[in-house]
């Protein structure tokens, strides 16, 4: 009963911040200084072109059923015509999320891969090489920018070494993948040295708790306190870190789709600034926005199961 | 003659460091190799890039047809040129004055911005302060890059638009943080004195309540700053950031990434140099919090 109550209360939470983040999106084009028309034609300029795109963005209506329009929309997944591609930006997204979700899952793996035996290994030999590696490249990775380190991936194993393609996506599932790790690696190696400090504190906590001396004692195995009863206590925490900077890895794909031209919502996105393609820009934000709000939610749930002292906490 | 130990000489010393070391630092600096560090780098940078003229002679942005891609340390080059045969240590130079640019001027305007707003929201109380904060959590929703790429948009890509964006993105960071300060120094004996003693709201605001919001908002404002300086590179790699030919960190890697394999520094040199700006702010920023903290 306590569960249900947390994770219904989270979703009435989540109605108003959906809510918002369609009013952020739709506030957008009012961000446009002067005639969005104009700005789109540029000098392609004629009045009753002009009349047609005021037309097609709802310009010509009152604001208040213009956003009724637009969320009508949204509901309905159509987000209008996109002036680049000449069609309509819902089949847009559609095409561009595949590589953009497979990205982002992809980097989730790496960043599981990679955090999970350092983090371990961090807080079991404290103060150790790898626990004073990670500290530093914490530091560091915290500086060190995305496109950066994707640069220097194409230089070093793209260009000198050749093991992987520099850009593009391919065609099929498997090759998908392989275009896909170097960027993956390029998002979860920083991602990962938060994840990695946040796994190594909770760990150090759970390892100094009475049942694993207990556990020690029964003379159950060092490998098999690990991973039944340290990592599964430990590893919660680090499951709220992720969700908290869920964002900053979606934001970091935006950069590394164009690092790696990888037909995504990122490059998507970039792509539309230029052109001034204001319906892909609104639409692109919302997905994205609504993808965070709802992984958080997410997270929260799988905290829960995780960790179910959370949701008798809440029980009155 | 006598052998006299240098701490003798010099009270505040302590460590008896040879003379050469003994460099006048400001109390606060002593002991603080962080914060030390990150001060000292950022005077080099800062000097480095506000002074480029004075350290070398070419323009960052005038052709050469003669000298393209011509490798460091030639012909008064000392890391070459690029493709268009502009010197690339000219362009470092001058190209930071925009990654510093962007440093400070999109942290320090959100800073005191953001900073008001959470104090005033907080002490507003009520539906205003459920209001804003409502509003602060709707803008965490969006990926912060993402939000910052669709104002751009919408205003259109310039440096001005830029910053802008920065500015209208990034205040929320700040007003959570004062936001939440603001709530529990409310409940300080101090504060609580100040207001039995009958001082006016707006008094107790700025002389009570806001050193106790300072500390957080100014650790706060050095990791931002590491985050700003990222993003307007990123914003330039992308190219839609500072528009060429000026030169700015960002979009130089992004201009030398078609010329990785022959030339790659100038792709990874400005890279470095990015690098060490944002180091120089994390340092900063450790060293701000192990201040407030000793203090406190």
């Amino acid at each position: 009963m306590g569960s249900v109550n947390l994770r219904w209360s989270r979703v009435a939470n989540l109605l108003p911040v959906l809510f918002g983040i369609t009013l952020v999106s739709f506030l957008l084009l009012r961000l446009v200084p002067g005639d969005p028309a104009q700005q789109i034609l540029g000098n392609r300029y004629t009045p009753e072109a002009a009349e047609g795109i005021r037309k097609g963005l709802g310009l010509d209506r009152p604001l208040l059923e213009q956003y009724g329009l637009f969320l009508k929309g949204v509901a309905t997944g159509s987000f209008g015509e996109s002036y680049q591609y000449r069609r309509p930006v819902g089949e847009l997204l559609l095409d561009r999320t595949a590589a953009s979700l497979m990205l982002v899952g992809l980097t989730a793996f790496f960043c599981a891969a990679l955090s999970i035996p350092i983090g371990l290994w961090a807080a079991v030999r404290r103060g150790g090489l790898v626990d004073q590696g990670t500290r530093v490249f914490f530091t560091l990775g915290y500086a060190l920018p995305a496109f950066l380190i994707g640069v220097l991936f194409i230089l070093v194993f793209g260009l000198k070494l050749g093991w992987a393609p520099i850009g593009g996506y391919g065609t099929g599932f498997t090759s998908h993948l392989g275009h896909l790790v170097l960027p993956a690696l390029t998002l979860a190696i920083p991602f990962s040295t938060v994840l990695v400090r946040s796994l190594r504190a909770s760990t150090i906590t759970v390892l100094d708790s009475d049942f694993v001396t207990i556990a020690r004692l029964k003379g159950i195995s060092e490998a098999r306190i690990m991973s039944r009863h340290v990592l599964r206590n430990a590893i919660s925490p680090v499951a709220v870190v992720f969700g908290i900077n869920l964002a900053f890895l979606v934001g970091g794909t935006v950069v590394v789709e164009n690092v790696f031209s990888i037909p995504g919502l990122g490059t998507l996105l970039v792509g539309a600034v230029s052109t001034r393609d204001y319906p892909v820009v609104q639409a692109v934000a919302l997905v994205l926005a609504v993808f965070v709000v709802l992984v958080n939610l997410l997270t929260d749930v799988v905290h829960g199961v995780l960790d179910p002292r959370l949701t008798v906490g809440v029980q009155r | 003659m006598t052998v006299l130990d240098p701490a003798q000489l010099d009270p505040g010393s302590v460590t008896g460091r040879p003379r050469w070391l003994k460099v006048p630092l400001p109390r606060a600096v002593r002991g603080r190799p962080a914060l030390y560090l990150g001060v000292g780098l950022l005077l080099v940078i800062s000097v480095l890039c506000l002074g480029a003229p004075l350290f070398t002679s070419y323009s960052p942005t005038e052709i050469d047809a003669l000298a393209v891609l011509v490798p460091p340390g030639t012909d008064g080059h000392p890391l070459g040129t690029d493709a268009f045969g502009r010197d690339l240590w000219s362009r470092l130079l001058y190209g930071g004055r925009y990654d510093l640019a962007i440093a400070f001027g999109a942290t320090t305007v959100v800073l005191v911005a953001g900073t008001a707003i959470g104090m005033a929201s907080a002490h507003a109380g009520g539906w205003v302060d459920a209001f804003v904060m409502r509003v602060v959590d709707l803008f965490f929703a969006f990926p912060f890059i993402v939000l910052v790429i669709a104002i751009i948009a919408a205003l259109g890509p310039s440096l001005r638009n830029m910053f802008i964006a920065l500015w209208l993105a990034s205040w929320v960071g700040y007003a959570r943080i004062a936001h939440g300060q603001t709530m529990s120094a409310s409940r300080y004996g101090y504060v609580v004195a100040a207001g039995c003693l009958g001082y006016s709201r707006r008094r107790i605001l700025a002389r009570h309540v806001l050193p106790s919001v300072l500390p957080f908002v100014t650790v706060f404002a050095m990791v931002d700053a590491v985050g700003n300086v990222l993003l307007g590179a990123s914003l330039g790699f992308l190219g839609i950031g500072i528009p060429p030919p000026t030169p700015e960190w960002g979009s130089m890697i992004a201009e030398g990434q078609a010329y990785l394999l022959s030339n790659w520094q100038l792709s990874l040199v400005p890279g470095l140099a990015l690098v060490l700006l944002g180091v120089t702010f994390s340092l900063l920023g450790d060293g701000l919090a192990d201040l407030f903290r000793a203090k406190q």
